[in-house]
Order: C-alpha cells, then sequence, then structure tokens
C-alpha cells in the first residue's frame, strides 16, 4: 500500500487539511481529495490552461504542480471568487456577456484574469490577450472574453477600495 | 417578440462561472472504480494472444475485460456496424482499444495496463488514400465495397458533360484539405452504475445520448428499457462526441459486471485517438461557365481519407457533395465520391460536417473564375446566388435565403469596393460565402418517429419544466428551449427549469448535430407550450370572463386590459379546470422532394447563409500570415438570443481561421527498421497548433433575420455555417496580398513561400495536388433536375453496377 500524506494549506481562504497519494498533482487533490471539482483538467500537462488557479495569488497550471509542494500555502480556485450568493464582478460580466460557452475553460480563464485585475485595474485589450493566451478556449474566438473582462475591470475599478 | 431578439444571459450562464456546471468526470458516486484503456501500439496487426493474468492479481485491480468479453459490434450508422468495443482480434489504428483493467484508482488501472502481454501479428499498412486504391490487400474490412474502398458513390442530375461543353470557358481545379481535430477542451468521460433496480444509467460527455442508448442496448443484449443515458453538459463537442465511443460500451459492461460505478476519463492523447475529426479529402472540381460569369453545370469528384473505422463515414461522404447546389444556381451537377480505410484513427464529423472541404474548393475556385472572367467576385456571387422557394438540381428544398444581403453587408463593411487588389502587395482581402443545413432531414437510422420531442410540466406554482432529449453542448441549447417557450408563454425564461439529454426522463431528441435542435426542438417547444397556453387561456378567460384568444401573455401575467392574473394564478385555474397541466409537442421534418436512392443526406427543413470578407497580411521574406480583420454576416432567420449568437459565429470564425492556418491531423511513417508503421505526428494539445488569443483577430459580426417558414418564430441554425466560408476567404485574401494560390489546407508559411518561389521562378504561383487518382467511381444514379422534366426519381444506375476488384 502507498502511504498517504497529510498536508495543510488554505483553500479559498479557510484552512483545509488534506490526505492523499504523494504522486498527486494540485489539480487532482483539489478535484479529488477536497471534492472542488470546478477547477478543470484539458491535458494534465500544461498546455490547455483549463486548470489555472492562484497560488499565493498567481495564476498557476494546477496540473503543473504537485500538491506537496503547497504546504502551507493559499489557493484559490472558482469556487472561492462568490462571495455567497453575490458574484465576483468577473464571474457575472462572463455569464452576461457570452464570455462563457460551453463553460470548460471557464474557471481557469476567470482565474487568470483575476490575477491580471489584481496587477492592473483597467488592463487594455492587448494586455488582456496576453494574460490568456495560455488558456485555450475552443467556444468564442475570445472576443466576448475581452468584453467581459474589460466589463469586469470597469466594475470594480468603479467599486471603492477595500 | 418579448424574450426573442434581446441580449440576454443564458439560463446556464451563472452554473458555468461559478463552476457548478457538472460535466461527466465531475461525477464521483460512493464505490465508485476507475477504468483505463490498453490501446494498440500498432496501426494495423492481428491481435494473437492477451495474457492479462498478472495484470488481474495485481492488488486493487477489480477486473480485466478483453475483446473476449464483446461479441456484438456497434457503429453509429447502421450501415457501417464495424466496431468492436475492445478489439478481438484485428486493431486497425494506433489507439484501437484492446483491454481494459478497471481498479480502485486511476493510478492502479494505469499500473495494471502495463502488465497485460498482448501478441501482436502486424499487418502492412495502409498509410493514404492512394495506398488503399492500389492495395485490395491486407484488407481494413471485409465488408468495405471495393478492397480497402469503403464507400463508393455517384450521382448525375442532368447532362453535365454536355453543359461543360457548351459553357464559354470550363475550371478544372484540385484542391486539398488536410485532416484535423475538434478538440474540445473537456476530454471525453463516462461514468456508469447500476441502480437499486438493476438498471444501468451511464453518463457521458456525448452530443447523442440516445443513439448511444441503442448501441448500449445492441451491444450489452440489454432491454432498451433498463438502460438510462445522460448526456451531461459537453465541454465543447464541434462533433467530437457524436459518435458512440467504445469506452462508453466498456465502462457500462463493467458497472454491470461488477455491481459498482465505474468511471472513465480519456487523457488528451486518447482524444486525438478517439478523433472522428475532419476528413481529409482531395477534390477535383470541373466548372462550366458563361462569358457573363453564370455556372453551367459543375462536376465534383471527391477522395476521402476515412481512417480505420466506418462511424459516420457514409453519411460524411455524401456531405462532400450533396450541399455544392444550395448556395448558387446551378443548373446541372455531378457529384462522384470515395472513401477509403486507412489505419489512422477513423475520421467522421467536425463543424460542416463532409462540408467544409468541398466548400473550400468551391469558393477559390469561383475567386479564380471571376478573376479570369474579370469580374469581381462579390458581383460573380450576387449574380448567382439561388432564388429563396427554389428547387435544387439535385432536389433540395430552398427556403428563405439571406445571402445577397450576407454579401452586401460584409462588402459595405469591409470597404471591399475601395480595396480589393488595391491594396500594396503583402496586403490582400478574400471574400467567400457558405450554407449549410438546419438539421439533417432524415434521422440515421430509418424510423417515422419525431426527431425532437418536448414535455411541459406547468403548476400552480407557475414554475414551468421543460423536458427534452436535446444536449447542451456549450452552444445553448438549454437556453433556446427555455426562450421560445418563455416568448410562448410570457414569462422570464428563468423561471423554466430544463430537463435535457436523460433518455430516462425526457423525449427522445436526436442529439446535438447537423444543426438541428434549434429547428427541431424549437418546434416542437413551440407546438408543447401552445398546447399548455391553450388550457392555462381557457381557465384564466373563465376567470377574467373574457374570450380566450382575447388574452395576452406578457410579463409572467395573463391580461385583458386591465383584469389580470399572475401566470401562477392562470396556472392554479387551468389546473382546476383541467387537472394537471401538461403538454408534449414533437417535430419531424417535412418530406423531402427527392426520391431517388441517396436523396436522404442533404434535405433540411432550411439552410443557412453566410458571407466573409477576411484582411491577411502575408510576409513575402518568411510566408508568415497574419489575418488583421474578419467580417462575416450571417443569415440566422432569427435571433433568439443575440449574445449566444454572436458566440457562435465569432467561435466559428476561430475554428475556421485556426483550420485555415495551421490545424492538421497528421501521421508519419517510421523508417522500415522501426516496422515502417504510420504512427501520429502530434497526439498532444501542444504540437496540434491551434489558435490562441494573441492569434485571434477583431471580428465584425452582422446577424441577418430572413425568417425560414419551416423554422420556429423563423429561427435558423448558426453553431456550424458560419465557420464554412472563412477557410476559402483566407485563401482568397492570401492570393489578393501575394498572388499566390495556396489549394490545399492548412495554409503555413511554408507553402506559401514554396509558391511565391516557384513564381519568382517563373513556374505556376500555386502549391496544391497536381494529380488525382484513378477511382473505381460507379454508374452514376441519373436524376433529371426539376427543370428537365424530372419528377425526383433516378431514370438510371438507381441499382448498382457490379463492381470489379482492381488488380494490385
Amino acid at each position: 500500500m502507498r502511504r498517504q500524506l497529510q498536508l495543510g494549506l488554505t483553500v479559498n481562504g479557510e484552512p483545509a487539511e488534506v490526505c492523499f497519494a504523494p504522486y498527486k498533482t494540485l489539480l487532482e487533490v483539489l478535484r479529488e481529495d477536497l471534492g472542488l471539482t470546478g477547477t478543470k483538467h484539458g491535458c494534465e500537462l500544461g498546455e490547455c490552461g483549463a486548470c489555472a488557479v492562484l497560488i499565493d495569488g498567481e495564476p498557476k497550471l494546477s496540473c503543473l504542480v504537485l500538491a506537496i509542494e503547497c504546504a502551507g500555502r493559499s489557493v484559490e480556485t472558482v469556487e472561492g471568487l462568490a462571495r455567497g450568493a453575490k458574484l465576483h464582478p468577473l464571474q457575472t460580466a462572463f455569464a452576461d456577456l457570452g464570455a462563457a460557452q460551453c463553460g470548460y475553460c471557464t474557471p481557469g480563464i476567470l482565474m487568470t484574469a483575476k490575477a491580471l485585475l489584481a496587477k492592473e485595474s483597467r488592463p487594455s485589450r492587448e494586455r488582456i490577450r496576453e494574460a490568456i493566451s495560455g488558456n485555450l478556449c475552443r467556444c468564442t474566438g475570445y472576443q466576448q472574453i475581452y468584453e467581459a473582462i474589460e466589463a469586469a475591470a470597469e466594475e470594480l475599478s468603479d467599486e471603492s477600495p477595500r | 417578440m418579448k424574450v426573442l431578439g434581446k441580449p440576454r444571459r443564458r439560463v446556464d450562464g451563472r452554473a458555468k462561472v461559478t463552476g457548478q456546471t457538472r460535466f461527466a468526470d465531475d461525477i464521483v458516486l460512493p464505490r465508485m472504480l476507475h477504468m483505463r484503456l490498453l490501446r494498440s501500439p500498432h496501426p494495423h496487426a492481428l491481435i494473437e494472444s492477451v495474457d492479462f493474468s498478472k495484470a488481474a492479481s495485481l492488488p486493487g485491480v477489480h477486473l480485466v475485460l478483453t475483446g473476449k468479453d464483446f461479441p456484438v459490434t456497434f457503429g453509429i450508422l447502421p450501415v457501417s456496424q464495424d466496431e468492436y468495443p475492445l478489439a478481438p482480434e484485428h486493431v486497425r489504428y494506433v489507439g484501437d482499444p484492446v483491454a481494459a483493467v478497471i481498479a480502485k484508482d486511476e493510478q492502479t488501472a494505469a499500473e495494471a495496463l502495463d502488465l497485460i502481454e498482448v501478441r501482436y501479428k502486424t499487418l502492412a499498412t495502409i498509410g493514404s488514400p492512394e495506398e488503399a486504391l492500389q492495395h485490395a490487400e491486407p484488407r481494413i474490412h471485409a465488408y468495405s465495397e471495393l478492397g480497402n474502398i469503403h464507400r463508393l458513390q455517384a450521382f448525375e442530375f442532368g447532362d453535365v458533360e454536355e453543359s461543360l461543353k457548351k459553357a464559354d470557358l470550363v475550371f478544372e481545379d484540385l484542391f486539398f484539405y488536410e485532416g484535423n481535430t475538434h478538440l474540445p477542451i473537456e476530454q471525453h468521460a463516462a461514468v456508469a452504475a447500476v441502480d437499486g433496480e438493476g438498471k444501468l444509467t451511464l453518463w457521458s460527455s456525448t452530443q447523442v445520448p440516445h443513439y448511444v442508448h441503442r448501441s448500449l442496448a445492441r451491444v450489452l443484449q440489454m432491454p432498451a428499457a433498463h438502460i438510462r443515458v445522460i448526456a451531461c453538459p459537453n465541454g465543447g463537442g464541434f462533433g467530437g462526441k457524436c459518435d458512440v465511443c467504445n469506452h462508453e460500451m466498456v465502462v457500462a459492461k463493467a458497472a454491470v459486471l461488477l455491481g459498482r460505478p465505474v468511471k472513465v476519463c480519456l487523457n488528451r492523447e486518447e482524444v486525438f485517438y478517439m478523433h472522428r475529426g475532419r476528413h481529409p479529402v482531395l477534390m477535383k472540381f470541373r466548372t462550366g461557365v458563361t462569358q457573363d460569369g453564370k455556372l453551367t453545370g459543375m462536376h465534383l469528384q471527391t477522395l476521402l481519407d476515412g481512417g480505420g473505422y466506418g462511424g459516420y463515414g457514409a453519411a460524411s461522404t455524401f456531405y462532400t457533395g450533396a450541399l455544392q447546389t444550395v448556395t448558387y444556381e446551378l443548373p446541372r451537377y455531378k457529384f462522384d465520391a470515395a472513401r477509403v480505410f486507412t489505419n489512422k484513427p477513423p475520421c467522421g464529423p467536425k463543424r460542416g460536417h463532409g462540408t467544409p472541404q468541398p466548400r473550400f474548393g468551391q469558393e477559390v475556385q469561383l475567386d479564380k473564375i471571376a478573376e479570369k472572367l474579370n469580374l469581381d467576385p462579390a458581383d460573380l456571387r450576387l449574380k448567382n446566388v439561388l432564388k429563396a422557394n427554389s428547387l435544387t438540381a439535385n432536389w433540395l428544398k430552398i427556403g428563405s435565403i439571406g445571402l445577397a444581403e450576407c454579401i452586401r453587408q460584409v462588402v459595405s463593411r469591409s470597404d471591399w469596393r475601395g480595396r480589393f487588389r488595391q491594396l500594396p502587395f503583402g496586403k490582400g482581402i478574400g471574400l467567400a460565402c457558405a450554407s449549410y443545413l438546419c438539421g439533417a432531414g432524415l434521422p440515421i437510422y430509418w424510423n417515422k418517429m419525431p426527431q425532437s420531442g418536448v414535455q411541459l410540466l406547468v403548476d400552480r406554482s407557475g414554475q414551468v419544466t421543460a423536458f427534452c432529449g436535446a444536449t447542451e453542448i456549450g452552444q445553448g441549447s438549454d437556453d433556446v428551449l427555455a426562450a421560445i417557450i418563455a416568448e410562448v408563454l410570457g414569462i422570464d425564461p428563468f423561471d423554466i427549469r430544463c430537463v435535457t439529454g436523460d433518455t430516462g426522463m425526457t423525449p427522445v431528441d436526436l442529439g446535438s448535430y447537423s444543426s438541428r435542435v434549434t429547428v427541431m426542438m424549437g418546434n416542437a417547444a413551440i407546438q408543447a407550450a401552445e398546447k399548455v397556453k391553450a388550457q392555462i387561456a381557457a381557465a384564466a378567460a373563465e376567470q377574467l370572463g373574457v374570450s380566450p384568444e382575447r388574452l395576452a401573455f406578457a410579463n409572467g401575467r395573463v391580461s385583458f386590459d386591465h383584469h389580470t392574473l399572475t401566470f401562477a394564478e392562470a396556472a392554479g385555474f387551468a389546473e382546476e379546470k383541467f387537472g394537471t397541466i401538461g403538454a408534449v409537442g414533437s417535430y419531424k421534418p417535412p418530406r423531402a422532394p427527392g426520391r431517388y436512392k441517396g436523396a436522404g443526406v442533404g434535405p433540411s427543413p432550411a439552410y443557412s447563409y453566410t458571407a466573409c470578407v477576411v484582411e491577411a497580411e502575408v510576409d513575402p521574406a518568411t510566408g508568415w500570415i497574419t489575418v488583421p480583420k474578419v467580417w462575416i454576416a450571417h443569415d440566422i432567420g432569427r435571433t433568439i438570443n443575440p449574445v449566444l449568437a454572436r458566440g457562435q459565429v465569432e467561435g466559428s470564425v476561430y475554428m475556421g481561421l485556426s483550420e485555415a492556418l495551421m490545424e492538421e491531423q497528421v501521421f508519419r511513417r517510421l523508417p522500415p527498421k522501426l516496422s515502417g508503421a504510420l504512427v501520429h505526428k502530434i497526439p498532444s494539445l501542444l504540437e496540434y497548433k491551434s489558435l490562441t488569443s494573441l492569434d485571434m483577430p477583431e471580428v465584425d459580426t452582422v446577424l441577418i433575420e430572413d425568417p425560414d417558414p419551416n423554422c420556429p418564430f423563423g429561427a435558423k441554425e448558426v453553431g456550424q455555417g458560419p465557420l464554412l466560408p472563412v477557410m476559402p476567404a483566407v485563401a482568397n485574401a492570401i492570393y489578393d496580398a501575394v498572388g499566390v494560390r495556396i489549394d490545399e489546407l492548412p495554409i503555413t508559411p511554408d507553402k506559401v513561400l514554396r509558391a511565391l518561389e516557384a513564381k519568382a521562378a517563373g513556374k505556376e504561383a500555386r502549391v496544391g495536388p497536381s494529380s488525382f487518382p484513378s477511382v473505381p467511381y460507379p454508374e452514376p444514379v441519373v436524376v433529371l433536375p426539376p427543370w428537365e422534366g424530372g419528377d425526383g426519381n433516378a431514370i438510371a444506375g438507381a441499382e448498382k453496377t457490379k463492381l470489379k476488384v482492381p488488380a494490385s
């Protein structure tokens, strides 16, 4: 029998203790051991961006990170975006403006966009294109994703600083 | 219109942005086991023995299955029941599934796969259509029509040779369209479980739960009534989840045998092997025109590389010829097609199913014709646009056609007249048009039953639940369902609950393919909603003391003047008067006028139309191509939700550009000392190049509304048609930019550079196929066009002439 590892980390702002097989990636631990299936997988090789999450605020491909590396770190997934029933402005804009078609790449793009907006409150279209160039979307053609990120940036910068 | 045409969040939008949409691989059940498949490493081999004793005894392994456990074949088309869930003796492509391990977790299952010993006797591979034509042996399938030729078809609608002879000019052009794959970001997954009553449920990322249901009943030899297939929302489909898959059959069998839930999720490499993507097609067009640019006749020959199994291939073959007639007036048409088997992953339907390839050829050839005749390509097309409410040479019935307006829109918005042939060297602009089905006229297995059904449940709470077998693949089918019912009943789409894609709970809908859902499900939904509305109106009228036909259903109320009830109150009165309120609606397309054998592929309740202008920049030093902007206008009939419609058009532009510029599913032959076999060059997302956000240009999208009487509120399709003109518009723009013709896709910088070098050397400034092999096309089925006294029946060649095996 393989030994299970036990690890403590912060997930979506809450402390979490999790036991898992040591070979597992952060993606697998999130989906299989923590029940957070909002984060998706599309290649398991770091090629598609579907599994992007924030680790200590930075966008990372969770399929390329071993869970064992995340002891004591703070991980944020799509499940952590909304505040109760209130959607994050990015989520509202994505839903309203057609930025999510099949919705499979959406969690990864939302997290990547959140990291971008944390660094630049009003990024240019070029910066947005660049920031999400590691996230493949086969449905939208990206235009409505850009527009949703721009709308969310506007919404966020209108809100009083938190 | 109260709901339709207004920009709106889709009804399932919230779930998609919160990570709550439950895709197949997100399903976790108690006691669930995991399955992995062992796949053939050889493109063509016989299986001599399979020894799985070591794998079976690995701790944590619950079951090993092989071909011996599956005596019954399956296949999506009744004429191609040629696949085994696990190959018992003959593997036909690298990746053909051979065995399955079910274990406590994926890791253990994967380790056990390594312990299975399979002895193969390798066979020579058939690597290309040319090899398939030359070598009848080794035979990939015994049932093929002729040697390794899977299907042969030939049709002639009027004497095309005569019309070519009488034409002022005849253009003969060869084109090649390389195969490519769907690449949905979600990899196929399925979970099977046996419920407390001993019945089987399969959750799967499928576009066609009804067909999967039928195949499971056949393969597992179980009563269909004991099987339930639930199509989970697909994380992208594009046709890639339209076929019935091996892993769906195997995981279901494992769950039945073990009495425990079993999950399988393909990895990305396996998705490339599953494939069923765009067929590589070689094409030869001979088209006659008059001096003033009217088409007189066309003879099209196609040769499809089908890969290792039939799949949808027989239909794909028909589709390479069936829709050449629905865009422009074409008095006579002849079409020969052949599909061969090769030892590669099976091809099938990808967005546009069989029609993007000949569309590419046709629209590039029109560009060449326009140039030769010194006509503007937009004018040439406008001159030939088919008339509304007409029949085509091959007996397709066309309803509304908004193509001329589409052309005018893209021409004006792109400043076409001021730019075509006037831009500096290296910059160019190209135009192309297309049309597509709004649902295949016939189901894939012969029956006279409805092709879509909708059931409605309404109660005193005011809630409306809509049940339909249609499958949400991202395109917004649930939103279409809710919007149409909301429009009829005057309520908010968000007050409707959609229960869809579940063969145990919902009326049959054949699935999300052939752009059929809006038209078929939509018509069924209107019928069901009108029945419910009549009951509610009768009861409400009684309460309000007015006649039912004077009542308006709007804004969640049923009213006449200031007399008004809430929808919930009115529904309650209807319950009081009639008992429990519910209704069903169903839809079957109108019968097509063609009566000849083969007339079943091509008919549709309606056809959508698109025109596209692409701007391209080509660096003559490197051949590098950039596309700064695309203008596209699509005749959608009526827009249900403009947010989603625009997304479908722009997603089509994206996928079309990606196919035009880089996507290709290609193979290479290993050196002889390494078996000389064919292997997949790029079964990974990194190596299979597709457009990223950095490559995607600005898109100017226009929706043209020319409502079609056969469609719900006039709404036609938008999911596939807008892809079709993009690829030829790119090729035409590149010609405008640097004066070279790239007559094959994808158009990569090396091809552009080669053509520029040829041009500089005074040779033909073209890269593309130079010859068309000899294909033993049969004598054609001859049908007279409607205007030559035909009645839709064949006058000759209805029975296939006896085919001879070529000497190899």
